[in-house]
């Protein structure tokens, strides 16, 4: 094969594998500061890509201009999700936070189907529609977008949780919630900040991801799917490890779908999960 | 007891010409054996899986497929089918026992929608399509009845019936102590020399056998199956939500959860008729945050609280 295909086909694969990363990033944000899964993640993916689409049918605005207000968006629907939700199920047993989301899940996938219908929708013609072809190379744009916007995403992410105060009140609150509420930090308000910066996340991903993937009530499962594989290969509750492992991912189902089946793409990714379940539960980088 | 089983015996007198209603309980007795089946392994040993879809759907596969290529009797079929099913279970328990709290849980939904996705693609067992099981002369035999579908009322009541009767015993045997002592407390039950693997492992067979044994029935009933009737994730979620909204860990629970569950589904699909809006699971969705938020142990702790509270007044 030729270095021009490869260098395309390693290009699709750390872009997917970026959008993976952001999802899970959010995921694995979430788990880390407070010990629950979002199981409603996906969901979150599927509403944000509705509200691209939906800003590009009615006022078309192009999904790259509405990325902040959707992630804007999504950033109050965490809160909300928090406070009216999950903060009332954090006292109870394990049992309930579980279903407290994953009943989120079922509402919200079955809540796109009653108002949108099972339909897919598409963002055709947008701005980052078409292919940048540098030297003999051809490059897909919005795929050259979602490698852009995502790692700028994970950057901010990652100055926002390592480089400030906030983030350091944040990442107290994950290690020890008595010591963090003793040093004067509203441990309610990090786990409400938590949600917030997690479905912004997974927000922006969903926008990036509209460009070039049509939306339909399912399409949370999907990716929040390999989101988990990420999660778990990367390490429960570590970013790094949701990073590295989104992009592995990305890579390794491009490749699988380009030299066994664009149907069985996904099926490595799931094996490599069992691998990991077997081999070393707690993941690259995680603390389990 | 003994006159509400009498007065289901008698029932279908009343329901012979009345299809919806008779078709309603048949899918009541099914789904109330299917949460007898989740609530071996999330009820009793605590196990939470959101993917017995998938063994719902291996069951139905197999004894299809035994009747489609070999041409294999239902009822072959249906011992094959729960076997399968308990086989997978052991196959999934193994790398995923590993695993605790929600760990597992996302476990069973990933191995549970990988193996939707992989059904949907592959096109020996029917693909996206899905399969159709050929007709067949009806009688008990074939385990296919056209024009009166009254034989599979009792065959399902019957079904329920045995399983309700082992669970009740399973609750009272010295099994059914070891996995409530796996729940409640893994480490202390693994001091007094109970390996927690095993004994789960036992109860994933028991449980994924028994809702594969759900499975067949359900692909003779309908005699069509797809991945998104049997496999599909929301399937998985009404397999947990049904003893959990009854109540997990208790004999009554998958009981009331169906009786209380399947008529939403059903007159909600009556009512929104052919838009496929899916507003059953709109109303599950919502009726799950409202349990995990306000009654985490289910309707049965509703009975168990009011039964509690008599006691004290009384006492």
């Amino acid at each position: 094969m030729s270095g021009d295909l490869l260098v395309q086909l390693l290009l699709s694969g750390i872009g997917m594998g970026f959008i993976f990363a952001l999802i899970a990033i959010g995921l694995t944000l979430i788990y880390g500061v407070m010990n629950v899964v979002n199981f409603a993640h996906g969901e979150f993916l599927m509403l944000s890509m509705y509200a691209s689409y939906l800003a590009f049918a009615t006022w078309g605005a192009d999904p790259i201009v509405t990325l902040p207000f959707v992630a804007a968006l999504m950033f109050v629907f965490g809160l909300l999700v928090y406070y009216l939700l999950v903060r009332r199920v954090m006292q109870g047993s394990m049992n309930s936070q579980i279903f407290a989301t994953f009943g989120l899940m079922v509402f919200l996938q079955a809540a796109a189907q009653f108002i949108m219908g099972a339909d897919y929708f598409a963002v055709r013609g947008g701005l980052l529609s078409g292919v940048l072809e540098v030297g003999s190379l051809i490059l897909p744009a919005p795929q050259l977008a979602a490698v852009v916007g995502a790692s700028t995403a994970t950057g901010v992410l990652y100055w926002l949780v390592f480089r400030t105060a906030t983030g350091r009140s944040l990442r107290a609150a994950s290690q020890d919630r008595q010591a963090a509420s003793t040093l004067g930090i509203n441990v309610d308000r990090m786990y409400a900040l938590a949600w917030g910066i997690g479905a912004a996340c997974v927000g922006i991903a969903g926008s990036l991801l509209s460009n070039f993937y049509p939306v339909f009530p399912r399409v949370g499962a999907i990716f929040v799917l390999i989101a988990y594989v990420a999660v778990a290969l990367g390490g429960f509750g570590s970013i790094h490890g949701a990073l590295v492992a989104g992009v592995i991912i990305g890579l390794l189902q491009v490749l699988a779908g380009f030299f066994i089946s664009s149907q069985l793409k996904f099926v490595p990714v799931y094996l490599l999960y069992l691998i990991v379940v077997l081999v070393r539960p707690r993941g690259l980088f995680g603390r389990l | 007891m003994a006159a509400l089983l009498g007065i289901l015996l008698v029932l279908p007198m009343a329901l012979s010409d009345r299809p919806f209603e008779l078709r309603m309980m048949v899918v009541i007795f099914l789904y109330a054996m299917l949460g007898h089946g989740w609530n071996i392994l999330g009820g009793y040993a605590g196990q939470i899986s959101v993917g017995h879809g998938l063994f719902f759907g291996l069951g139905a596969y197999t004894s299809t497929m035994l009747s489609l290529k070999l041409g294999l009797n239902p009822w072959f079929g249906m011992a094959a089918g729960g076997a399968a099913a308990a086989a997978a279970g052991v196959l999934v328990g193994i790398p995923c026992f590993r695993l605790k709290g929600h760990y597992f849980v996302i476990a069973t939904l990933v191995v549970a929608e990988s193996a939707f996705q992989l059904f949907a693609a592959w096109d020996w067992v029917g693909g996206a399509m899905g399969l159709q099981l050929p007709v067949q002369e009806q009688g008990l035999l074939n385990l296919q009845f056209h024009r009166n579908k009254v034989p599979y009322y009792y065959i399902a009541l019957g079904m329920l019936a045995a399983v309700t009767a082992l669970v009740w015993w399973l609750e009272r045997s010295r099994f059914g102590y070891i996995l409530r002592a796996l729940r409640d407390d893994e480490e202390a039950a693994r001091s007094l020399g109970f390996s927690p693997a095993l004994y789960k492992l036992l109860a994933m067979a028991l449980s994924a056998g028994i809702v594969g044994v759900g499975g067949v029935f359900f692909a003779q009933y309908v005699l069509f199956i797809d991945p998104f009737s049997v496999l599909a994730l929301s399937f998985s979620v009404v397999i947990a939500l049904i003893p959990i909204l009854g109540g997990a860990g208790t004999v009554a629970g998958p009981m009331l959860g169906a009786i209380v569950l399947v008529p939403i589904s059903e007159y909600s699909r009556v009512l929104f008729s052919g838009t496929g809006r899916n507003v059953d699971l709109l109303i599950y969705g919502f009726l799950i945050m409202l349990i995990s938020v306000y009654r985490p142990d289910g309707l049965a702790g509703l009975f168990r609280a009011r039964r509690e509270r008599r006691a004290y007044v009384s006492g």
